[in-house]
């Protein structure tokens, strides 16, 4: 670790040194990491107890038991599924291109491409659903003649809302940027692009086979980011409309408390499994990825 | 600087560099494009809409500054420093705790800490909105488990509050902050820690003079994330304190969907326009600076 250099002399210094460097960090390091714990711990088990344990009842699993029957649990579920698909897919076929191409060829494009993935987040989804309830109501008024009146049915179809995918890849343009930003930041994309071309690759060999795979961590998570924010999305949905997941859970929650905070915790479980199920699919690059990259100091502290 | 060594057989390395040159920027095209048209058309008519006001006697359309005025009076104004107030509060607290969360796990030489805090982070950070506020009225509602356990009424708690509110959003913005800066961190090369201990350097003095100005550009890019996320969120305060908390989202939402009143609607876009020069300017601080130091860790 400290000792680089190996100065004879020095040798027994240093290592006393760093023996006492290793130690203080390890108490911080459990505090943190067990006041962290306690904190997000304690509101999931207590919302669990709070689903199972009613006070001079006893324990009881029926908030759980009677999801699967009740009324649109499933049509919601599906819907926003669905929605996550469709979101998922826009932003990255939108998202890495643009990247990857203001990486390669065009650096002047870089900071406008930033700014229009960072706006969004100045924009608030409420302001945006204003926004877009706006456009909304005024677009069939002007366009009732045109082809284009078609479109804005279209878009609202009640089965499966393509303005709900529109507003999503909005509000997730930023995290996915972030994401792929952070990944294209650890790999030398010039240099990888440059060698497998002058191996003789093809520029869509390149991108698939070299770029995509050095990404596949910040793609992963760029997908679970978007994935957790379409599941959860709750203000634009409900005040255009339409109900998904989360605006069900309210709906629901009138009526029956505890179900509504059993969904809840198994909509936070359906997420975390997805993403351990994801995340496993991009572990496997590590090494690549740490190859790639300078060396990174997660591996060797 | 990417120097290709010139190969052999293949042509001078100076025409592959140029190559990608002219054409590339055509694959950024889908993505501005598609910004621009769901993203620019309704901001588009919500800034319109917030400066313009249609007479219903004559149907004429007209600019007017009335509806900005109104926006930043009373109630509304009242609102908008609330939201303001909590934002920041949340943002710096669940900054720093971010960091210290992220640096115990990335100094940490356990993998499967590392992947499972990741992982938590990711649900966690957007584990926001309604099941969130649920999850907590269960937790440290008026008959929560914790607040009958820990008997938390007769200490003052409330979670229907300006605190409780705080407390709630830490739970995703605290995550938030953790996923954004872990990258960051990772980048603080271990040689630089090695050459500042070699140089004599403590611990406290690495940080200083290393370590903060390296990270000070995502420190910022999180705060900026916390508090933008902190100022948008709408469905956890709805859920929560219904109005008992005075927040510009929930003002528009009531503008929005509760009332018809001649005018309100108006009254939402321009609110949502105060929003957006709010969090405008904490980004117009933020972008520059990021730029700025964004080198170090390349």
């Amino acid at each position: 670790m400290a000792a680089i250099t190996t100065d004879a002399g020095n040798d027994a210094a240093q290592s006393t040194l760093a023996e006492r460097r290793r130690r203080r960090p390890r108490v911080w390091r459990g505090l943190v990491l067990a006041l962290a714990g306690l904190y997000f711990i304690v509101p999931l088990v207590a919302s669990f107890v709070f689903t199972v344990h009613t006070p001079g009842q006893g324990v009881s699993f029926e908030a759980y038991t009677g999801i699967l029957g009740a009324d649109g649990f499933t049509d919601s579920l599906l819907l926003s599924l669905g929605l996550a698909a469709a979101t998922i897919a826009l932003v990255l076929l939108l998202a890495v291109p643009a990247l990857v191409a203001v990486r390669l060829g065009a650096p002047r494009l870089r900071p406008v491409v930033e700014v229009m993935c960072m706006l969004p987040l100045v924009v608030p989804p409420i302001a945006l659903v204003t926004g877009i309830t706006t456009v909304l109501r005024w677009g069939p008024e002007q366009l009732s003649r045109t082809p284009l009146y078609q479109t804005f049915m279209a878009v609202q179809n009640e089965s499966f809302p393509l303005v709900l995918v529109l507003a999503y890849t909005v509000l997730a343009l930023p995290f996915v940027y972030r994401s792929l930003d952070a990944g294209l930041r650890a790999i030398d994309v010039p240099t990888l692009v440059e060698a497998a071309r002058n191996c003789g690759a093809s520029w869509l060999y390149v991108i698939l086979r070299v770029i995509l795979p050095n990404l596949r961590t910040s793609l992963a998570g760029a997908a679970f980011l978007t994935l957790a924010l379409v599941l959860g999305e709750f203000t634009i949905a409900a005040l255009l409309g339409y109900q998904p997941f989360a605006v069900w859970i309210v709906t629901v929650s009138g009526a029956q408390a505890r179900m509504s905070v059993a969904v809840s915790i198994l909509s936070l479980l359906l997420t975390w499994a997805l993403l351990l199920l994801l995340s496993r699919a991009g572990n496997g690059t590590r090494t690549a990825n740490a190859m790639a990259a300078a060396p990174s100091s997660s591996k060797d502290q | 600087m990417p120097v290709p060594s010139p190969s052999p057989s293949g042509p001078a390395g100076g025409t592959r560099r140029r190559r990608p040159g002219p054409r590339t920027w055509l694959a950024a095209l889908p993505l501005l494009v598609f910004t621009g048209l769901c993203f620019g058309l309704p901001v588009g008519a919500l800034l319109y809409g917030a400066v313009t006001g249609t007479d219903r006697a004559t149907g004429a359309t007209a600019l007017t500054g009335e509806h900005l005025q109104r926006s930043l009076q009373g109630p509304y104004l009242g609102s908008l420093v609330g939201s303001v107030q909590l934002s920041a509060l949340t943002a710096v607290i669940g900054s720093v705790a971010g960091v210290l969360i992220a640096q115990a796990i990335v100094t940490s030489r356990r993998t499967w800490l590392r992947s499972a805090a990741l992982t938590a982070s990711g649900v966690l950070a957007n584990f926001g909105g309604v099941p969130l506020a649920f999850a907590f009225i269960a937790t440290a509602g008026i008959s929560g488990v914790v607040t009958q356990l820990a008997d938390l009424g007769s200490l003052g708690w409330n979670l229907y509050s300006f605190t409780g509110l705080a407390v709630v959003y830490l739970y995703f913005l605290t995550p938030l902050m953790v996923l954004v800066i872990i990258p960051a961190l990772d980048g603080l090369r271990p040689q630089w820690r090695e050459a500042a201990q070699n140089t004599g350097a403590t611990g406290w003095q690495f940080w200083r003079m290393v370590g903060l100005p390296v990270l000070a550009p995502s420190l910022l890019g999180g705060f900026v994330l916390l508090f933008g996320s902190a100022f948008a969120a709408h469905a956890t305060a709805a859920a929560l304190v219904g109005g008992s908390v005075p927040l510009v989202t929930l003002k528009i939402a009531d503008a929005l969907s509760g009332n018809v009143l001649v005018g309100q609607e108006n009254v939402a876009l321009a609110l949502s326009l105060d929003m957006i020069v709010i969090a405008g300017l904490v980004m117009a601080v933020y972008l520059p600076l990021q730029r700025r130091s964004a080198r170090w860790l390349r």
